[in-house]
């Protein structure tokens, strides 16, 4: 069982931008202009059907994690043990092909975190929100909100144009290691490029189970691309992305790297050490077994608790049993670790 | 050699080459004529050279002449006589290129006629996938059709990289005329796609990301078909997973069954878990191996996955990633389950005897 004293730091709550007249106040006067001319809604944010898991069914809020009201009362309020909470805010802003207007999307989604949540909370943090479609507007969007109070993170939706460990994102990783801030990739996101190698699937079911193939993909990327090469404090976050595909995925990148190695000469020890050092992954959703000795080899496979941060994923609902959500099933020493110590050490909070 | 190693074996993999050369011999003057003045046209975007030559062993150049895979007599000498194989199921990787559509039925014929002729009839070891024009339904269930009752042809061959998720409903009179007939659908590593990148975060790089990403073809059919309710209307059909790798496995189904537990209104077709229809309607072949840094990782890998009557070895032979048959299966297999994953359990599929 968990102690109840236990700090804990939840890695990964959502803000949810209610709809695009909440940014009029951090947008300039021409897209003001704009959404008033063209009917311009900002980035569409689909991800989630409106009442299967978009939220948990409990919250009876219009817009459920739109305020910051509703997180202090369902999340932050009633756990005096949590020290800090990482907003993540998903909205869809690599949808937006008009390189400006992702610009503008993102700096004002960043102001208003800073404004009407950061600033209203000290236990809250947030991971910037960038236009990762361009990859120099991004650098430039992190070098004008890294050092400002409570930006810990980059974001990034895992589903991409291009895979991120492609040379054209680079000054996107030299702006988070420029400012020493870990890149956090997401679940979701809305290129325009089918999700799956063959194509686009037709049930939300299949893009939802699906996501964990993206994530392989960015994280075989990153590694072939020699990322942690280049930056080797750079620390990697997947957020929502389920934890037990990683080490299966991790044997057979290790094997192909001892075939293939000669491509990708900049690597210098087998993928999976540089996984293990770099990335860490969030337990909300887990896609652990049902049986518990099946997840004890999985923790087997992974090394120990050490890659595993805690997070809620507020609001959503992953289907989770309660024992799940709680964690129940790590050992008292190893929940230390996965309910703070690992973030700790990570955010170096 | 030890004597588990000399146990007799089914090889599930071998890729024989049919060369342009070969193939004209059964394709029609027309579509010689067509090939002639148009060529072969590639679908641009995922040009990654393969590693070696061929994507094949150094060794397996015939000594006279000719690509890997395309030489019977060496094929049996370096293959079937060097292990003890019984049986061996071609997967031959003439590309149906998704291309002119009669063309590339023509082509699914030609090489078909071939394999019968020069591989088939020749070496009463060999079985081959029968190879259809799948993106064309109609045109692919005439080919199923025309070779039906030959029972040499032991399964359809799809590759992993199709233009639409496997479930989708074109797809599905391709099921019907496999079921009928007791045939399998083989769905192999690699093909085209119709130009759709090979992750769902666009092209990578590397060939390296190319081979170890393939899996997800595989991850998006699993899940495709098994969402989109073929078992259902299909209750007989039988898939296998060729070259897909069986680590990832379980924790899909892990994911895919919690899942579907919260979202099962968006798919009412589905009466059971997605986990229980995989089971019942799927097998894999072994190779390429997974090699998790403790042995014991792969007995409780194969725990997880629960499939050890589904379990089929190959060898991919002759390409780069040949998996032995001395060496590849752990030693910490038990002698009974090592012997099903070599024989028996294609020996049942395939109902060979």
């Amino acid at each position: 069982m968990t102690a109840p004293q236990s700090a804990v730091i939840d890695c990964d709550v959502h803000a949810v931008l209610p709809g695009i007249s909440a940014l009029k106040p951090y947008l300039s006067a021409y897209w003001c202009e704009q959404i008033a001319q063209t009917g311009f809604k900002g980035p569409p944010d689909q991800w989630y059907p409106v009442r299967t898991v978009a939220a948990d069914p409990a919250l009876t809020d219009s817009i459920p994690a739109s305020k910051v009201e509703y997180l202090q009362r369902d999340v932050l309020d009633p756990q005096p043990e949590l020290e800090q909470a990482i907003l993540q805010c998903d909205c869809a802003v690599e949808t937006l092909h008009n390189p400006d207007a992702a610009a503008a999307v993102a700096a004002a989604l960043n102001d208003w975190l800073a404004a009407e949540w950061l600033a209203r909370d000290p236990r809250l943090r947030a991971s910037i929100v960038v236009p990762s479609q361009f990859p120099e507007l991004a650098a430039a969007e992190i070098d004008r909100v890294a050092g400002r109070p409570g930006f810990v993170q980059v974001l990034l939706p895992v589903r991409s144009e291009a895979p991120y460990g492609s040379r054209n994102f680079r000054p996107v990783f030299a702006a988070a290691a420029r400012h020493a801030l870990p890149v956090g990739l997401h679940f979701g996101g809305a290129p325009g490029n089918p999700s799956t190698p063959v194509g686009w699937p037709s049930f939300f079911l299949e893009d939802y189970a699906g996501m964990t193939s993206v994530f392989q993909s960015q994280l075989i990327s990153i590694v072939a691309g020699g990322t942690f090469d280049l930056w080797p404090d750079l620390r990697l976050v997947l957020l929502e992305s389920g934890v037990t595909w990683l080490p299966p995925m991790l044997w057979r990148l290790d094997k192909n790297w001892k075939g293939l190695r000669r491509e990708i000469p900049w690597l210098r020890e087998l993928p999976s050490e540089y996984v293990r050092r770099h990335v860490r992954l969030t337990t909300a959703p887990f896609d652990a077994p049902d049986e518990p000795g099946q997840l004890a080899d999985v923790m087997t496979q992974l090394g120990g608790d050490g890659m595993l941060l805690y997070a809620s994923d507020y609001p959503h609902a992953h289907g989770q049993d309660a024992a799940l959500s709680r964690l129940e099933f790590f050992p008292t020493a190893s929940l230390v670790n996965i309910r703070a110590g690992n973030a700790r050490a990570l955010y170096r909070f | 050699m030890c004597a588990a190693s000399c146990s007799r074996l089914v090889d599930c993999d071998i890729h024989n080459t049919i060369t342009m050369e070969a193939l004209a011999r059964y394709l029609p003057k027309k579509w010689q004529d067509y090939q002639r003045e148009f060529g072969r046209r590639q679908l641009p975007g995922d040009y990654y050279p393969k590693a070696m030559p061929f994507a094949s062993r150094t060794d397996s150049w015939p000594p006279g002449g000719g690509p890997p895979g395309s030489n019977l007599p060496f094929l049996r000498q370096q293959l079937l006589d060097a292990w003890p194989i019984d049986f061996g199921v071609l997967n031959t990787l003439i590309t149906i290129r998704n291309q002119e559509r009669d063309y590339d039925a023509a082509m699914a014929t030609a090489a078909n006629a071939c394999q019968i002729a020069e591989w088939l009839e020749p070496e009463p070891r060999l079985r081959a996938s029968l190879l259809v024009p799948f993106e064309d339904a109609p045109l692919a269930v005439a080919e199923i059709k025309r070779h039906g009752a030959n029972r040499r042809f032991v399964q359809v061959l799809i590759p992993s990289r199709t233009s639409q998720p496997l479930g989708q409903r074109m797809y599905w009179p391709i099921y019907a005329a496999a079921m009928e007939r007791d045939l399998p659908i083989g769905i192999h590593f690699g093909g085209w796609a119709g130009g759709i990148p090979i992750s769902g975060a666009g092209w990578p790089a590397y060939y390296l990301e190319y081979h170890t990403g393939m899996s997800q073809t595989f991850q998006a059919h699993l899940i495709s078909l098994i969402c989109e309710g073929v078992f259902e209307e299909f209750p007989q059909l039988k898939i296998v997973f060729i070259e897909a790798g069986l680590g990832w496995i379980a924790p899909l189904l892990w994911r895919l069954d919690r899942s579907w537990r919260q979202l099962k209104a968006e798919t009412p077709r589905l009466r059971h878990l997605p986990s229980e229809y995989f089971r019942r309607h799927f097998w894999l072949t072994t190779q390429p191996i997974e090699e998790p840094p403790e042995p014991a990782q792969f007995t409780a890998m194969l725990g997880h996955l629960g499939m050890n009557d589904r379990l089929l070895f190959s060898t991919d032979y002759p390409h780069w990633d040949f998996d032995n048959p001395d060496h590849a299966l752990p030693s910490t297999l038990t002698p009974a389950l090592r012997q099903a994953i070599r024989r028996e359990n294609a020996c049942a599929l395939y109902g060979f005897a």
